[in-house]
């Protein structure tokens, strides 16, 4: 290259610069006549829930912010990775969080999202839940609001079963005496949707897994009860051929196909169900999560997102304004019409949105999420839900006549997981 | 240039400014790998030997080498280990003879030479991600055609145990990377001389006795550096397996195991620790290689 072509070259670069520069900083005196900006990361809904009430509240905000949403994958654990590595890093792109139930702990212990408070805490909080404000909440503080729960019924075919079964050892019972479609559908893949079950089960026996943030509680007799079932059920012939890959998807596509009488699954099934297999549908049954112990009631698995506000944003006050306006009842009642999500808000469920979604069982969906078993509040999450999902996975190799060992392998590598020792 | 007046000294003068420019030369490259390679290692090795976990971010410190002794200490490290060196050796051993056959083919194709060399390739160029979908795909027993073959049950649940996991997990290895095994061989096979093989068959040597006797003495340094990229690669499987059951089933591979600790864990300090542990493998299996057969490897450089 000749000199003065090279000269000429830098010429052209350094005029690039500097037209780049003069153009940003045109962008950033724009700031305060235009709206700002917000970016709402977010997991996909694929009924266009999101896009629906980012744009509605961008325009009752009338040109004080505008939100864009940012797409996260729909399985939970990619979601969290993907929002993890941004904020681990103090990333300032980040403005709004949809975080799942099971991170607030996690996010709010490292100083990523903001706490809430005064008028519009009370006004995000206001006929929610008192268990899905706890979801959202880490040490006393408020650290999101509440936007959709959710939680599993139990799904079973009215033609082949005449009575739900209360217990999860009826069901087996009912399930291996079938002559066909006598299988259960759960998710028992290892990853989250296994924590998810395994949760319910133990909460339902009777113990919560940690009493504290730190504490592993799960007591012996109830904790062996619960492992016996997820043991009886994946070395039984009610189990389907692929248990142990199983995930929300493939046991809705089973009980689609007719494979199964029974399935454990949110909500969305229901939907699903009419539209894909509408045969199916109609006979659809549902009845609360069953139960582990006779004498106790079920404590169903509560899911759902919260709407956080980033500590590293640069527009925290309209962004609080933002996602409470996400969060609020129009909003929810949007998710349920296009996604159906359960609200989050216990004074929606009588709404002829909400019992057109769910048809006949929109008070079963509320008395579920009432009675529900959330998953254990720490920060070291992560690490608990590891721990129990390498321990009991596969589930076959739990021996439903032999429940004391596995009982204490789980009980060591839970003492290890929250003290975040060892690897997983 | 300077004029100089003795011979022998204008040779060493230039010997030496022929040095530097070398030097020079490579001035960019050396700085660009202690930006890309040695910084990250160095860092990785400071993380490795303290408490550091982004969810806490107040505590932290020096802890020596508690976090490799962690690793060490741990069943699951093993466990792990044996996956990837039982994985290792599998799926090279089968590449190396479907790839010596493959660059035998296209060594003798007749016709249509350049449409069979690019066919081979196709697999190597599809993104390992894709490629692990796809053979994920086939074998899922809901949507995948492969439970619809015969001899194979309808309800065969590949990925729910460990051995069928083990198996899908190699083939789709071994589909991906034998032809980039294969394009290492063909290299090694075009430079032997052919008047070699016409000599032997004057002298009424069989085919086989050929391959044994020519070939493969002759293609020594070709089939050693194909085997160490590909032990190299193969160590550090992740796409697939991460795919496929994501660990599940006992068949994480070490990277697996790097990857929760750092990624899902965000325990910087003891995934660190795996991350140097597995770099120590490689690099050990690099210096086995090279010292074991280092004189082989340059053997039949031109020149060398």
């Amino acid at each position: 290259m000749t000199p003065r072509r090279t000269a000429r070259a830098l010429a052209c670069l350094a005029t690039a610069i500097l037209v780049t520069a003069g153009l940003a900083a045109c962008g950033g005196g724009s700031d305060d006549s235009g709206p700002r900006q917000l970016t709402f990361f977010v997991a996909i809904q694929p009924g266009g829930t999101i896009e629906e009430v980012s744009k509605r509240c961008s325009e009752e905000s009338r040109g004080r912010y505008e939100i864009a949403p940012e797409f996260l994958p729909t399985d939970a654990t990619q979601q969290r990775e993907q929002l993890v590595r941004r904020l681990g890093a103090d990333d300032p792109s980040i403005d709004i969080v949809g975080m799942d139930v099971i991170w607030t702990g996690e996010f709010a212990n490292a100083g990523w999202v903001e706490p809430w408070q005064g008028k519009l805490k009370q006004q995000v909080t206001e006929e929610v839940f008192p268990n899905v404000i706890e979801t959202a909440s880490f040490e006393k503080d408020l650290y999101a609001a509440p936007f959709n729960t959710n939680t599993q019924l139990l799904w079973y075919r009215k033609d082949l079963v005449p009575k739900p079964p209360e217990t999860w050892d009826e069901m087996i019972d009912q399930a291996e005496d079938l002559k066909e479609a006598g299988t259960i559908q759960v998710q028992a893949n290892r990853y989250e949707g296994f924590m998810v079950w395994a949760n319910a089960l133990i909460e339902s026996a009777g113990t919560p897994i940690l009493s504290g943030p730190e504490t592993v509680d799960l007591e012996q007799a109830p904790t062996e009860k619960a492992l016996a079932v997820i043991g009886r059920l994946a070395n039984s012939s009610a189990a389907p051929a692929s248990l142990s890959t199983s995930d929300e998807d493939s046991a809705r596509l089973g009980f689609e196909a007719g494979e199964s009488a029974f399935m454990t699954n949110y909500t969305f099934a229901y939907a699903s169900a009419q539209a894909e297999a509408p045969e199916i549908g109609k006979e659809m049954g549902f009845a609360r999560f069953p139960r582990v112990d006779a004498g106790v009631p079920s404590k169903p698995p509560l899911g759902g997102f919260n709407l956080a506000v980033s500590s590293f944003s640069d527009n925290k006050d309209v962004a609080f304004e933002a996602a409470a306006c996400l969060a609020n009842k129009e909003s929810q009642l949007t998710a349920v019409e296009l996604d159906g999500l359960p609200p989050s808000r216990s004074d929606l469920y009588t709404d002829k949105v909400v019992t057109k979604a769910y048809p006949g069982f929109a008070g079963l969906v509320k008395e579920s999420i009432e009675g529900a078993g959330p998953r254990p509040t720490t920060p070291a999450y992560q690490d608990v839900s590891l721990a129990v999902q390498r321990t009991l996975h596969p589930p076959d190799k739990i021996d439903p006549d032999d429940t004391e060992s596995i009982y204490d392998e789980l009980k060591s590598n839970l003492e290890d997981a929250v003290k975040r020792e060892g690897l997983l | 240039m300077e004029a100089s007046a003795q011979k022998p000294a204008v040779s060493s003068q230039r010997t030496r400014s022929e040095h530097r420019l070398a030097w020079m030369l490579c001035a960019p490259a050396v700085l660009a790998m202690l930006a890309v390679t040695a910084y990250p290692i160095g860092y990785a090795i400071v993380l490795s030997v303290q408490q550091i976990d982004l969810r806490f971010p107040d505590e932290g410190g020096f802890v020596g080498l508690d976090n490799y002794l962690a690793v060490l200490g741990s069943e699951l490290w093993w466990t792990d280990f044996f996956n990837t060196v039982f994985l290792m050796v599998t799926t090279v051993a089968i590449e190396l003879v479907l790839g010596m056959a493959i660059a035998l083919v296209m060594h003798r194709a007749i016709f249509g030479r350049g449409v069979v060399r690019t066919s081979v390739l196709i697999p190597y160029g599809i993104i390992t991600v894709v490629a692990a979908f796809a053979w994920q795909f086939a074998f899922a027993p809901d949507t995948g055609f492969v439970n619809n073959l015969p001899l194979i049950a309808d309800d065969m649940d590949w990925f729910g145990g460990r051995f069928s996991s083990f198996a899908v997990i190699i083939m789709a290895e071994v589909w991906k990377t034998t032809p980039f095994m294969a394009l290492l061989l063909l290299a090694g096979l075009v430079t032997i001389d052919k008047g070699l093989y016409e000599a032997a068959k004057v002298d009424g040597a069989s085919a086989w006795q050929r391959f044994t006797r020519i070939t493969l003495p002759l293609m020594k340094p070709a089939i050693l550096v194909a085997l160490l990229f590909r032990t190299l690669d193969a160590f550090r499987v992740f796409d697939t397996i991460f795919i496929m059951t994501r660990g599940a089933q006992d068949t994480e591979s070490v990277s697996i195991l790097g990857f929760n600790q750092l990624i899902s864990r965000l325990n910087l300090g003891l995934g660190s620790a795996v991350s140097v542990l597995i770099f120590i493998c490689v690099f050990l299996i690099a210096f086995l290689f090279v010292k074991g057969f280092g004189t082989k490897l340059d053997e039949g450089r031109p020149g060398g």
